[in-house]
């Protein structure tokens, strides 16, 4: 079935292959290697690779709406909240009475406000498969509703973009409300074990970081399965020429609300994975600069190839940990200067270097947007 | 002889009297007594020497007086001679003469606190009722008001019989009334609830409220209609602030938002780097005041222009090195603008500063010019919706009614067909981002005199920006204008029910909402050019 | 030193390339003791935060000259967790984990201490908190050298209400956890002191407001009718210069209506024009201003690390001094770096502030502090109009109805002999971090 779904994917077959290796190699490096062995990975790396992981399948979920579809989405950065806001939840609750006030029902920042009881909408987070579900229903309902919405009535091009950076800024500011109950400012943080295990154990960063690798896996595999499928065909035809895919008789609507909604719950795994990495989430997350920096990262590596939305988000990501330790006070040159140079100089991303040598490999040259 | 000849002629005595004294040029014991308590720099002792010049005849006790209300009193560290030093002449006060240059760190300030202002301003106060100039008597006569009692009514009435100057006299005539309130009879009080009727003084509300519960009820109810009709009123007037605050508030918003209007609108180009534009505008007033220091009424005009050229060449350069290149590809100008933002941002902070600069407001942009007691408009805010409304109409006129105009408005529509009429796209190209950028500065001077100036300004005002010029419906300058106006009208109408943060969200889910309904903005670029 | 310096980073910086794929090279070194600097040094927090970095940097190259502390040279390690607060856990752990530092002073926001918490409390290693903020923690792991809500907003509430006779009262701030938890402090204990619902108005504004017009309109109402009001501003950083500048504008004074603020300082106001703010207070541990020795060397230092007499100092740099300087205190009384062992002897220990008077470590790993209450003068300075001697910081504020059973010792003396952060008087039971 892989090969079937990879045919003609030289780049994902490499970065698959190159992921699994990771996946196994890493933790035990990390778990089997004694800590004074030279091989031996700290567990704060692979805490730092999980989340580059979690980042990079953010990028394949921008890419799939981005470089398939032709929406240039400015709110992604929302999905990805919302997911790692269900998953929060998940964790406040689990912190039972060993929070501050010691309070077995409310979080911390519950009891500082003087709530009394449970909001409904926190009902059931104890529960894991609750919060699993939420993980994906939450952002899955809101691309669904937002993208029924625009779609239905055309918004296109910048319009759109710029209704999606309202919407995740309009969120922002609401879970910056202390009274909306998601933490304010501060967020939801200082969660103490998931499904039972302590966070802080190795053993579960390194659980968590094998998940974050899988679902990269599975959500690109997923996305290349779609795009191979008559569906994934019709989404091309809809982002190279919309009114003519419409004039043949295809619901251009509702593709794309299907593709914007499965991109939308990929971006909520994400964010799922990434909270317990992290360990904080807070309204920030929704800044819109974040979700324009996801788009950046597809960019940066290349759009419609999913393996470049990989590849960029896992090279700025890695630039930005090492530019912010090593050159705290000039870095944001940096990043900035390599914005602007790979616009100008390298438009296909750095996926594009990959191309002409490709085509001598002899494989057809991919249609690029 | 009528009061003001009276007044004149006390003070041309006054006059006299001050010119001997300085002549004479001797400390008197309670001068020498107030220098000793003034150096031991604590307030109480401050206090008593406040009290022991007011009630002495010191001919320079008044003028000291104002000068430790003003923060302007210092006193000589070795000397302890007391001088006045302003940006003006410095003044020795002991003989009132100018004493020339001074250095500054000769001289210790002496300490004041708002208790001791309070304090001296009502000493200030009670010399100033009979000064011969109205303001101040206007301004002493304010101040009594607070403090009415019954027992002043005489005093009052012989003051406003003598008054010659009308807003004293009507200030006066309030005073009369409102001490009439607490009078024991009862027509007084009657007489003095008629005439305080529609009377929008907060004082009046504060005397007229416990006389609504009154036990006799003829008092009781005629204060209660009276408060009503105060209560109506004063709604009516909240009504105008709250539009007057959305209009402010709108053309901030068309301010930040037009010049993106034509670089984003007309050019296509998604330029994230539009707030650091206007960041730099800011940044140019910064400096232009740090080299003229005396010059601060003025050198905000002069800010003008040079933040024009600023970030107009800072555009042209970005326009010549990067976004030539992305014509066609807008979305990926986004990703380019957003690294040269970041750039730009650390650039500042390298620079100059991480921190925030000062940038001061010329005093004709301060305070407020009073309607009634409840309806004041600021005169910042005047005259940024002024100036709003001329940058708007220039542009305009610059695009609809000259040669660059038309050449833009023709590029943008149709670049290949321009160019084969002859325009030069190229320099069209790069004059046109200019002049956004350019505008974009400009918004940047009249956003410092309201907010800070530091590295950040720009990434407050990006993505408003964007949600003006896409509600308005993009290409469309007179759409900005609309947009940004009603929005933030809109939004001050939702402020005072919803709070600041329910009123913002309520604001961009109200845009994506419209979006829907009408997917190209308010004002929709029509022709077959409008389609992507 | 500073190219050798510069050789390491790189060293390291290839070593982290490296460790993708194999693994980190550990490059501590036994010849000197490692400080982690962990302050935004780019994004909205910079502005801050970048005067505290300098400061460190300051406090340790004059603790170097000294002699450095057990014989070793200090090493500053400054990292920029760029007012992410994710990214200030990732940069918490490479701090502890990769650099093995004995010790970070860091963080400004109070979320960027919430995220870095558990790394620290996980890791057991030390964080000296600088600022001002909201109490309501205790942790073994963090040293609070900034003042709790008792330091701070409550002795200047009770100079209002006993100097200026302030009957009416406007509790304004920015919507997050610090002006929340102050604001129920004060409300609590303004209640208690006979002040009615009625006259106490709160309101609270998004982060960097910058429009507010239609709230100093409210305020000018709320303070017409007749009684002395005064506006209490938990308002933070940004937002203040439009608020002031409005206040002015709207024809607001200081004597009219008085605002304290708790986020206020030398620093800010350096960056705008006072003009409006005048006669307007703020409350702090310290003012530039103070004229004691201690507080003119301290200055004087500053301006030549900087190189620039024009730079201010602030209440936070005083916080880093104290608690840099108690750490080495702690240090050399322990004889080692070791977390456990330096978090006990730091308990107790004392060093005289630069305002006069001493810090005391508390066993609530909080410090004593005087609270001073300044007006704000034309050229940015401080006024001292009113001065406590040395307040104890309190963990758990006693305004509070769930936090007042609550008491934090850390060497175990009042919370049953085990040593707690947040021990429950009622149910005699520890929670949070310690908990069984």
């Amino acid at each position: 079935m892989f090969s079937q779904i990879l045919k003609n994917d030289r780049g994902g077959q490499i970065m698959l292959v190159v992921l699994a290796a990771v996946l196994i190699v890493v933790p035990i490096l990390n778990l089997a290697v004694a800590e004074t062995s030279a091989l031996h990975i700290p567990t704060y790396l692979v805490t730092l690779m999980g989340k580059y992981l979690t980042y990079a399948l953010l990028a394949v979920a921008v890419d799939l709406v981005w470089g398939y579809l032709g929406i240039l989405s400015l709110g992604h950065g929302a999905f990805f909240a919302l997911g790692g806001y269900a998953m929060g939840m998940y964790l406040m609750r689990q912190i039972g009475d060993r929070g501050v006030y010691g309070n077995p029902e409310l979080p911390d920042f519950m009891v500082f406000l003087n709530w009394k009881e449970l909001p409904w909408f926190w009902q059931g987070f104890d529960q894991f498969w609750f919060a699993l579900l939420m993980v994906l229903f939450v952002p899955g309902l809101l691309a669904f509703v937002f993208g029924w919405l625009a779609f239905r009535s055309r918004v296109t091009g910048v319009y759109l973009s710029i209704i999606t950076q309202a919407m995740t800024y309009a969120l922002m500011w609401a879970f910056l409300r202390n009274e909306m109950g998601f933490g304010g400012n501060n967020g939801l943080t200082d969660f103490k074990d998931i499904l039972g295990f302590s966070l802080q154990a190795d053993q579960t960063r390194v659980a968590l970081f094998i998940c974050s690798g899988l679902a990269l896996a599975l959500g690109y595999l997923l996305c290349r399965y779609v795009m191979n499928s008559k569906l994934g065909r019709i989404t091309v035809a809809i982002r190279d020429a919309e009114s003519r895919t419409r004039f043949v008789g295809y619901k251009v609507e509702n593709y794309k609300v299907w593709i914007f909604t499965l991109s939308a719950i990929l971006a909520g795994v994400a964010g799922a994975l990434y909270v317990p990495q992290v360990g904080i989430i807070n309204p920030s997350e929704f800044s819109p600069l974040n979700s324009i920096e996801i788009v950046i990262w597809v960019a940066v590596g290349g759009r419609a190839t999913l393996y470049g939305a990989v590849l960029g988000a896992i090279l700025v990501n890695y630039a930005k940990t090492v530019f912010t330790g090593l050159m705290p006070e000039s870095w944001l040159f940096m990043l900035g200067a390599l914005f602007v140079l790979v616009t100008l100089y390298l438009p296909q991303g750095l996926a594009g270097l990959w191309q002409p040598l490709k085509t001598k490999l002899g494989h057809k040259p991919e249609v690029a947007a | 002889m009528s009061a003001s000849k009276l007044i004149q002629l006390g003070a041309f005595f006054l006059g006299c009297l001050l010119l001997l004294s300085s002549v004479q040029a001797e400390t008197s014991p309670t001068w020498t007594q107030a220098t000793a308590l003034f150096k031991q720099a604590s307030f109480d002792k401050t206090r008593e020497a406040v009290d022991l010049l007011a009630t002495s005849h010191e001919p320079q006790a008044q003028q000291l007086l104002q000068a430790l209300l003003d923060g302007q009193l210092y006193q000589h560290k070795q000397t302890d001679a007391l001088a006045l030093l302003s940006d003006k002449d410095p003044l020795d006060l002991s003989t009132g003469q100018a004493l020339g240059t001074v250095n500054k760190d000769d001289y210790r300030k002496v300490p004041i606190n708002n208790t001791l202002r309070k304090y001296l301003r009502s000493k200030i106060g009670g010399l100033s009722l009979a000064n011969p100039d109205p303001k101040v008597r206007l301004a002493a006569t304010t101040g009594l008001l607070e403090t009415i009692t019954p027992e002043m009514l005489p005093q009052l009435q012989e003051l406003a019989s003598k008054e010659s100057d009308q807003a004293v006299k009507d200030a006066l005539q309030l005073g009369i009334h409102l001490a009439s309130l607490s009078a024991t009879d009862k027509p007084t009080q009657l007489a003095a609830i008629q005439a305080l009727d529609g009377n929008l003084n907060p004082l009046v509300r504060n005397k007229l409220n416990p006389l609504s519960t009154n036990a006799d009820p003829e008092i009781a109810k005629a204060a209660q209609a009276s408060l009503r009709s105060i209560e109506n009123k004063v709604s009516l007037n909240a009504s105008i602030e709250t539009l007057f605050f959305g209009l402010s508030l709108g053309s901030v918003l068309v301010l930040a938002a037009i010049g993106l209007a034509i670089t984003f609108g007309v050019m296509g180009v998604i330029n994230m780097a539009h707030g650091e534009l206007i960041m730099l505008g800011a940044y140019t007033t910064y400096f232009i005041q740090k080299l003229l220091p005396n010059y601060l009424d003025y050198s905000l005009i002069l800010a003008i222009p040079a933040a024009f050229m600023v970030s107009g060449l800072m555009g042209i350069l970005i326009e010549r090195t990067v976004i030539r290149h992305l014509y066609g590809r807008p979305l990926e100008t986004l990703l380019a603008t957003f690294g040269i933002s970041l750039i730009l941002q650390q650039l500042v902070r390298t620079l100059v500063s991480p921190q925030n600069v000062p940038v001061s407001n010329p005093s004709w942009m301060s305070g407020s010019l009073e309607i009634n007691s409840v309806l004041s408009i600021t005169y910042n805010r005047l005259y940024i919706i002024a100036f709003t409304l001329l940058v708007f109409a220039i542009l305009s006129y610059l695009l609809r009614k000259t040669k660059l105009g038309l050449q833009v408005r023709a590029v943008s529509q149709n670049r290949a067909m321009a160019r084969a009429m002859g325009v030069r796209s190229a320099r069209v190209d790069a004059l046109t981002f200019g002049l956004g950028s350019g505008i974009a500065g400009v918004a940047g001077v009249a956003l410092s005199q309201l907010t800070n100036v530091g590295p950040n300004l720009g990434q407050s005002y990006i993505i408003d920006s964007f949600m003006v010029v896409v509600f308005g419906g993009v290409g469309n300058l007179w759409g900005t204008l609309v947009a940004g106006l009603s929005l933030g009208v809109i939004n001050k109408f939702l402020e005072p029910w919803a709070g600041a943060v329910l009123a913002k969200i309520l604001v961009l889910v109200f845009i994506i909402l419209f979006i829907q309904k009408r997917p190209r903005g308010l004002f929709p670029q029509k022709g077959r050019a409008a389609g992507d | 030193m500073l190219l050798n310096n510069k050789l390491k980073k790189t060293l390291l910086a290839a070593g982290t390339a490296a460790a993708l794929t194999w693994s980190s090279l550990s490059l501590a070194a036994d010849d000197t003791i490692k400080v982690g600097v962990l302050h935004s040094l780019s994004g909205t927090m910079a502005i801050s935060e970048t005067t505290l970095k300098d400061t460190m940097l300051m406090l340790i190259d004059e603790q170097n000259k000294k002699g450095g502390v057990l014989g070793k040279k200090l090493e500053a390690v400054v990292v920029d967790p760029a007012s992410n607060w994710p990214l200030f856990a990732e940069k918490a752990r490479d701090l502890i984990e990769k650099d093995k530092v004995a010790v970070t002073f860091g963080c400004w926001t109070s979320v960027s201490r919430k995220s870095v918490l558990p790394v620290f409390e996980e890791k057991n290693s030390l964080l000296f908190y600088p600022v001002q903020y909201e109490g309501e923690e205790s942790s073994k792991n963090v040293f609070y050298t900034g003042a709790a809500p008792n330091q701070q907003a409550i002795p200047a509430v009770d100079y209002l209400m006993k100097d200026l006779e302030v009957k009416r009262w406007v509790l304004a701030g920015t919507d997050y956890v610090y002006p929340r938890t102050t604001n129920k402090i004060l409300e609590a204990y303004l209640k208690s002191k006979g002040v009615d619902e009625k006259d106490i108005m709160i309101n609270y504004t998004p982060f960097g407001h910058s429009d507010w017009q239609s709230i100093v309109a409210d305020i000018k109402k709320f303070g017409s009718e007749g009684k002395k009001t005064a506006v209490v501003s938990t308002i933070n950083g940004d937002a203040n210069v439009p608020f002031y500048k409005e206040l002015g504008n709207q024809g607001i004074t200081a004597e009219t209506i008085p605002v304290v603020a708790f986020s206020v300082g030398e620093e800010e106001l350096s960056g705008i024009d006072t003009k409006p703010l005048v006669g307007h207070l703020a409350a702090w541990n310290y003012f530039m201003s103070v004229d004691t020795p201690a507080n003119a060397e301290f200055i004087k230092k500053w301006h030549e690390f900087i190189k620039s007499d024009k730079r201010v100092t602030n209440d936070p740099m005083e916080a880093h001094y104290l608690g840099f300087n108690l750490w080495v205190k702690a240090v050399e009384k322990a004889g080692t770096t070791d977390t456990d062992k330096v978090e006990q002897a730091m308990i107790g220990l004392e060093f005289p502030n630069l305002t006069g008077g001493t810090a005391k470590v508390l066993p609530n790993h909080h410090l004593t502090k005087p609270v001073l209450i300044g007006e704000i003068q034309e050229n940015g300075q401080f006024e001292v109009v009113s001065k406590t001697p040395e307040v104890a910081g309190d963990a758990w504020s006693d305004f509070l109805p769930d936090s007042k059973p609550l008491v934090a010792d850390w060497t175990g003396k009042e919370t049953d002999g085990k040593p707690c952060g947040n021990y429950n008087t009622e149910t005699k039971k520890c929670s949070g971090q310690k908990y069984e």
